[in-house]
């Protein structure tokens, strides 16, 4: 009762002693211990998890007491895994239960913000206007003005606003913006919609509906591998976490498992014990090295160099030399292997041309529907030719014959398909193959090799009678494969090894040169993994990451890994095949998705933009561009046609409808389709004719015309500028035009080549972007440099959607508590937004129409576009036909006043065009009308009249579950039905057994719900196996959707044939100039040293939290940091925690050094994301503050990434497009003299 | 005059008395978490370990003294033979010396509290005003030996042990009366003593009622019952 008192009772207190007078029991009062009882209760527990970019998707359990969030812990609900495999659980990482750090943290956003500047010029503008759009015209109209509030950007200056000042700033800005310059100048960036669903669609319904544009992330990021869509048309499809537990040999390649996929790495461990070999191939000592049973350190960036030599083994001992019955029959159906090259005639040389098609032969071969996208085979039994069924000629005006099983197009009888023309060859030819090793690296960091760029092999060919009479000589796949990978079949070829050790491309013993790897170890490596999947049927896995997709020719590793998975029969296998795990999303439910984020319940097409060139684009990262083509294409490559700058490029891509374009014209399109209805035309006649006579063009052609400005952006769930965003100084200084550490000089004022078809100004801009909006819960970098700052809820506080492709499972984030202070949740911030903007449009803007241009898309029956060749119609090569020789146009109707009341409202297009994704659709009525009843109606007087609700993120959330095949059974037999028709099977048996499951939300928040397999993906979800990408292909005979049907080894454009890219080969980092201009330009007295710049994913942030968090700073170092090896550290007289500089043309870092042996000498790593709002101080060489990873940066783009209308190489968004490398990149590192704070700034 | 001379030595020690004992109690009881001495060791060691030692050496030592001549009746001084003017020369000496020790410590530990950013940063004001009372108490502690010096009769030094007896023998009357004419000094030095026990039980004074020294005898394992 009393504390003293219990100390009075002296003699009762003292206890019987015990253990020889060692213990003593006491008769004390014990409750002081409920302090600690206390301590660990609760009022709640509610399910969230963490919401942005983690793809780990774990569920966890938030606790709630006192109406606050106090910690969180990993659920262990997961439903069970087979007997024969272990469990899920628990899941989670230290970055994630670090997480509710952030909802009470001083960094939090407690009120919407705006920048002083601003604020006060907009108070003044609404005294004068009492309209806001007037008062925003005001402001945005004069240049002084707006240069104020401009330059102050990233200098703090935040003052509290409220959301009815806000909402109305930002409405006004994007009416005017719509209005003036159009609806396509106003754009928003928001990445991985897989881990926060609504929250992203939140944002970019707003967009569709009012025309803006959403920016892709996936290939910004770099983390998107377009070795897939080249070769399998599939953006990216992986295992889940737990089929790693079926492998029996797995590679790690450049993948950090522990370390970035923590959840996941018990998976490897545990099947280690079962008895599985691993390799893991990192540069640096890695703590992912350890999980290995041999570990290769092959010097960073040359990882095509290993993996070519792999394959050179594997074709030589399982292709060749005893070939495995298994490896033979799977690369025989399921790749193209067996179909038939054209070999070219170009001067003395015999080159490696297009795939043979039908159309090339007499009468088609009977092929009357697309036989220009018919590949042909020899067949083994009688040597003729066939078209076999499931190309993609097969796929698009005809329906049952799209299939991968070895049939006949014709006459649909069974053939075998010949791999090799060995066997009754016409003659043995001699074609060119380029090789790239030789080329010599600018700072010699890289190795070459002393090999011809041109190297002839010995192929066996046939002679074709094409239909135009000439003769054509043809050879197989996978006779030019032998030979590319320098494998002699028996013709003596003098450019062929006789044995590893020979120094021919591309033995083992040729890459050892290039990259320091023991040849034997390479035999012995790629022998093991190719008996392994002999043995097994393909259990051989590789995992693998960013460390290879990051460099420029980032499809060269990929293809190369990739390459050995299909010639060892693992892709598609249980336990086998190609797990790529980089910043990629499984947004699962997506076609139920989709219609909810961008707005196809009431409008189509909406607009997407590849966000590598939108930002490479305007933040005039081009005018810039040191790369020149001649480069890096092809010896064989006319040169004349690569002698533009990338940047002209993908303005071809953009006009030839491969490319999207934000802005899309160099006009308002709402006033094109104005103008065209006042010349009495169709608007798209209208706009062809205007584009056809050069008084229209397209935006992307004057890019710093402040009509094409991207004038308004939108940016929440991402740091853009404080992570993914690549040349970030000249982001600052062009988009933003505020205080920028660029060192470097442009094209004019270097004297250099300018760009052919890009108007060049002299006067480049700064402040592209009139207002920029970031939606945080945290003031990170990129708030720092927003106009308007809105506090959105964290992960606890608010409802949502997960799912993720480490796991089969859906679960939400809940809200566990309400947003603290004046934050809300995305949703309702954009509904909020929607409401304001329906409001004040009205005098401005009614029902508009909308001029929309669309590229050729994947996955649509415009993809078989473009067959032949590269035809540009403004040069008259062919006709502007929009949709096929150029992007469709399409008339879209906007009712602007009426945005909230469709931002609310489930949309009558779902009914009147269906639902679907991937080629197939579906009627999906019976849906909607379900969710009419489920989530109500309304019953007002407007269009929403009796339209079902999405008023709430739980109604959206209902939405998207309800229309998605893989959370309502009986829309997977629907889709599977659809699928069934393209290729003429049954595959409605894969969901059957699940047509009456429907997952709800409150069921989600339950418990985890394994998924329904569907169609939209090529794995299964069921109780026998794991979910493996590919599994349907291989096991219900389901094409890949590339040109052949099959995998492709092989390809065929024009553009990659000029970049010698047909087949995979090994291409050095390349060269971007960026260290001579500034290194010893500016001396401090200490030593200068050149290193690689490399930047991973770090340990103590992301995923799943920042690298802010003061709990995970605690942890580390506290601030930015570099890691660089012992050697380097010596020669530059650096110790470790130094601080030190890092720097090149794009810009400089302040940081400190972390000096250890993980790292191989040349490196310097800087985890990517270390926001520069954390002890950084102001950087010698640009006396501003010393930046971020991404401020030694600057996107280079490859063209062959640009192409489009040509099946696989077709434009999806977030499934191809340019993506953002950065690791070929030099920086100068030195220790600093001064570390100056710059308080005073 | 005599009003505030009443209301200070004899209404006022009893207040600060009852502050004192019935504060703590209720502390003890209320707010265990809070018994404790906040020692700030954990931020900054050096400094502490040299400043704490000398003040608490110092301090014990004084408060010692003043407890032991300030309540020992004076007949038992008789009895041992020890003359007032002998016990105040005596007073004075260890007293100063220990005066002297305990400033130097005192010293250390304020600079330290007050420039030392981190344990600046996790003071309470209260922590900072305890530090500078007591500072003050020293250094009026250490004037008024200056002041003894001038009647080394013990004169002085018996009106105060007077008083102090006077207030444990609750003759509260008395103890007023025998601090009438006493130097102004001594008076504040009094009165802030007092004061300080008025603050004991909202400080981190507390420590003092729980000297850990059980631990240097306790067993190595000690269990609770039920």
């Amino acid at each position: 009762m009393s504390h003293f008192l219990d100390r009075l009772q002296f003699f009762k207190r003292k206890g019987e002693a015990f253990s020889n007078d060692h213990g003593a029991k006491v008769h004390e009062n014990r409750s002081w211990e409920d302090g600690y009882r206390r301590r660990w209760q609760h009022d709640k527990i509610v399910r969230s998890t963490h919401g942005v970019n983690c793809t780990g998707s774990c569920s966890w359990k938030i606790y709630v007491k006192d109406g606050l969030v106090t910690w969180e812990t990993q659920q262990t609900d997961y439903p069970r895994t087979r007997p024969d495999l272990p469990n899920h659980e628990p899941r989670g990482c230290p970055r994630g239960a670090s997480y509710s750090w952030y909802i009470y943290s001083a960094n939090r956003l407690k009120y919407p913000k705006v920048r002083k500047a601003l604020v006060k010029l907009w108070r003044e503008a609404k005294l004068q206007h009492s309209d806001p759009v007037k008062a925003w015209e005001s402001i945005a109209s004069n240049p002084e003005k707006s240069k104020s509030y401009k330059e102050r950007r990233g200098l703090g200056g935040f003052i509290r606003s409220d959301w009815t000042e806000v909402n109305e700033i930002i409405a006004a800005a994007n009416v005017y913006t719509a209005k003036t310059y159009g609806p396509d100048r106003i754009s928003g960036f928001s990445p991985i919609p897989a881990m926060s669903m609504i929250s992203y669609a939140a944002g970019a319904r707003y967009l569709s509906l009012i025309g803006g544009n959403c920016l892709s992330f996936y290939d910004w990021y770099c983390d998107l591998p377009p070795a897939s869509p080249q070769i399998w048309g599939e953006q990216t499809d992986v295992p889940e976490s737990a089929d790693w537990y079926n492998s029996n040999y797995i590679i790690v390649w450049g993948s950090n498992v522990p370390q970035t996929r923590t959840p996941d790495a018990h998976f490897l461990s545990e099947v280690r014990y079962k008895g599985t070999k691993t390799c893991v191939i990192t540069s640096d000592y890695s703590e992912a090295s350890k999980f290995g049973d041999t570990w290769l350190a092959p010097k960073q960036g040359t990882d095509a160099a290993l993996a070519m030599a792999f394959g050179h083994v594997i074709l030589k001992e399982f292709h060749v030399d005893q070939p495995s019955a298994y490896f033979t029959d799977y690369v025989r159906r399921t790749t193209d292997f067996p179909m038939l090259v054209m070999l070219e005639q170009q001067g003395d040389k015999l080159v490696q041309g297009r795939f043979l098609r039908a159309s090339d032969l007499d009468g088609k071969l009977g092929q009357d529907n697309n036989p220009e996208w018919k590949t042909i085979g020899v067949n083994e039994a009688d040597g003729t030719l066939v078209s076999p069924t499931g190309s993609v000629g097969y796929r698009w005006g005809e329906q049952g014959k799209w299939n991968i099983k070895p049939l006949d197009g014709k006459t649909g009888s069974e053939v075998k398909l010949q791999l090799s023309l060995k066997e009754g060859h016409d003659e043995i030819v001699e074609v060119a193959f380029t090789y790239f090793g030789g080329q010599k690296h600018e700072l010699d960091y890289f190795q070459h090799t002393a090999h011809d760029e041109i190297l002839l092999h010995k192929i066996p060919v046939k002679k074709v009678k094409l239909a135009d009479g000439t003769e054509a000589r043809v050879a197989t796949v996978f006779d030019l494969t032998l030979a590319n990978y320098g494998v002699d079949n028996g013709y003596n070829d003098p450019n062929c090894a006789k044995s590893y050790a020979d120094d021919l491309p591309y033995t083992p013993g040729w890459q050892q040169k290039i990259t320091g790897v023991d040849a034997n170890e390479v035999a012995r490596i790629a022998r093991e993994f190719a008996r392994n999947a002999d043995k097994t049927q393909g259990r051989s896995m590789v995992i693998v990451g960013a460390a290879l997709n990051h460099w420029y020719h980032m499809d060269m590793n990929y293809r190369g890994l990739i390459n050995m998975l299909m010639m060892c029969g693992c892709v598609g296998q249980s336990g086998g095949g190609w797990a790529h795990y980089v910043g990629q999303e499984k947004l699962r439910p997506q076609t139920g998705w989709q219609p909810i984020a961008f707005a196809l319940d009431w409008s189509r097409p909406p607009r997407h933009m590849n966000g590598t060139s939108f930002f490479y684009n305007h933040a005039d990262q081009w005018r810039y561009e040191k790369l020149s083509m001649s480069e890096v294409v092809s010896p064989l490559a006319n040169k004349e046609k690569w002698s533009a700058s990338i940047i002209d490029y993908n303005t071809r891509a953009e006009r030839m409808g491969w490319l999207p374009s934000a802005p899309q014209l160099g006009m308002n399109p709402l006033k094109l389709v104005k103008d065209a209805e006042a010349a009495g035309m169709d608007p798209k006649d209208y706009a062809v004719k205007k584009l056809k006579d050069g008084s229209l063009k397209f935006a992307c052609e004057d890019p710093d015309n402040p009509q094409n400005y991207p004038r308004n952006m939108f940016i929440w769930r991402s740091n853009l500028l404080g992570s993914s965003g690549k040349g970030h100084e000249y982001m600052l200084r062009h988009l933003l035009g505020t205080k920028h550490g660029l060192l470097g000089k442009d094209l004019g004022e270097s004297g250099s080549i300018k760009p052919q078809d890009v108007k060049w100004h002299d006067q480049a801009p700064e402040g592209k972007v009139d207002l920029l909006v970031t939606l945080d819960f945290r003031m990170s970098t990129t708030c720092l440099y927003s106009d308007i700052v809105l506090p959105t809820a964290t992960w606890y506080e608010k409802d949502d959607l997960n799912t993720s492709d480490m796991h089969p499972f859906i679960h939400p984030l809940t809200q566990a508590v309400d947003p603290v202070w004046e934050a809300r949740s995305d949703w309702e911030i954009f509904k909020g937004i929607a409401r304001t903007f329906s409001d004040l449009v009205k005098g401005h803007l009614g029902v508009e129409k909308d001029l929309v241009t669309l590229p050729i898309q994947h996955d649509t029956p415009a993809e078989i576009a473009q067959p032949f060749g590269v035809k540009q119609w403004w040069r008259g090569e062919c006709d502007l036909i929009p949709g096929k020789t150029a992007p469709a146009m399409l008339v879209v109707e906007r009712d602007y006043p009426n945005t909230f009341n469709r931002f609310t409202s489930l949309g009558p297009l779902l009914e009147k065009l269906g639902n679907g994704g991937k080629g197939i659709s579906w009627d999906t009525k019976k849906e909607v009308h379900f969710l009419g009843e489920l989530n109500r109606t309304y019953s007002e007087d407007s269009i929403r009249n009796g339209r079902p609700r999405i008023n709430s993120a739980i109604d959206a959330a209902e939405c998207v579950l309800s229309l998605a095949p893989e959370t309502n059974g009986q829309v997977a037999v629907k889709a599977w039905e659809a699928l069934g028709k393209a290729t003429g099977l049954d595959h409605t048996h894969l969901a059957k057994p699940k047509e009456e499951e429907k997952i709800r939300f409150r069921d989600i928040v339950a418990q985890p719900r394994k998924i329904i397999s569907s169609p939209t993906w090529s794995g299964l979800e069921d109780e026998h196996v794991s979910y493996n990408a590919g599994y349907t292909n291989v096991h219900e005979c389901i094409p890949w959707r590339t040109v052949t049907g099959r995998q492709q080894f092989y390809q065929d454009h024009e553009w990659m044939r000029d970049f010698g890219e047909t087949m995979c080969v090994y291409k050095p980092p390349i060269n971007l100039k960026t260290t001579s201009p500034v290194m010893n330009s500016k001396p401090n007295g200490n030593k200068e040293i050149l290193l690689n710049w490399i930047t991973p994913h770090q340990k103590w942030g992301i995923h799943s939290t920042y690298s802010d968090n003061l709990l995970m700073l605690t942890l580390s170092r506290g601030g930015p940091i570099v890691w660089m090896s012992e050697d380097d550290a010596k020669t530059a007289g650096i110790i470790d925690n130094d601080w030190i500089e890092v720097f090149n043309v794009n810009g400089s870092i302040a940081c400190r050094a972390v000096v250890s042996q993980r790292v191989p000498e040349g490196m310097a790593m800087m985890y990517h994301a270390q926001e520069r709002i954390v002890n950084v101080p102001g950087a010698e060489m640009t006396g501003t503050r010393g930046g971020m990873h991404n401020s030694v940066t600057r996107a280079v783009m490859k063209p062959t990434h640009m192409i489009g209308g040509y099946a696989q190489q077709s434009y999806g968004f977030n499934y191809y497009g340019t993506v953002g490398c950065n690791r070929d990149e030099f920086v100068v590192v030195r220790k600093m003299n001064r570390v100056d704070w710059l308080d005073t700034e | 005059m005599s009003y505030l001379n009443t209301l200070l030595f004899s209404v006022y020690p009893y207040i600060a008395l009852a502050v004192f004992l019935v504060g703590s109690l209720i502390r003890y009881d209320r707010d265990q978490y809070t018994w404790k001495s906040s020692s700030s060791q954990m931020l900054e060691s050096e400094q502490l370990k040299k400043g704490s030692l000398f003040f608490h050496v110092g301090v014990i030592a004084i408060l010692l003294g003043h407890f032991v001549g300030l309540l020992t009746p004076t007949e038992v001084w008789h009895v041992l033979g020890i003359s007032a003017s002998f016990k105040q020369g005596v007073a004075m000496g260890v007293g100063g010396f220990f005066g002297l020790v305990c400033l130097y410590g005192m010293v250390i530990l304020i600079k330290r509290r007050l420039t030392n950013v981190r344990v600046r940063a996790t003071s309470s004001r209260m922590d900072i005003a305890i530090l500078l009372l007591l500072f003050a108490q020293l250094v009026l502690g250490l004037l008024s030996i200056f002041v003894s010096a001038g009647h080394m009769d013990g004169a002085e030094m018996l009106k105060m042990m007077h008083w102090a007896q006077s207030i444990v023998t609750f003759d509260a009357a008395d103890a007023a009366a025998a601090m009438v004419g006493v130097h102004w000094i001594y008076k504040l030095h009094i009165t802030l003593g007092m004061t300080l026990f008025v603050l004991f039980p909202f400080s981190r004074l507390v420590h003092i009622w729980s000297v850990p020294v059980g631990y240097f005898h306790r067993n190595y394992q000690i269990v609770r019952a039920k």
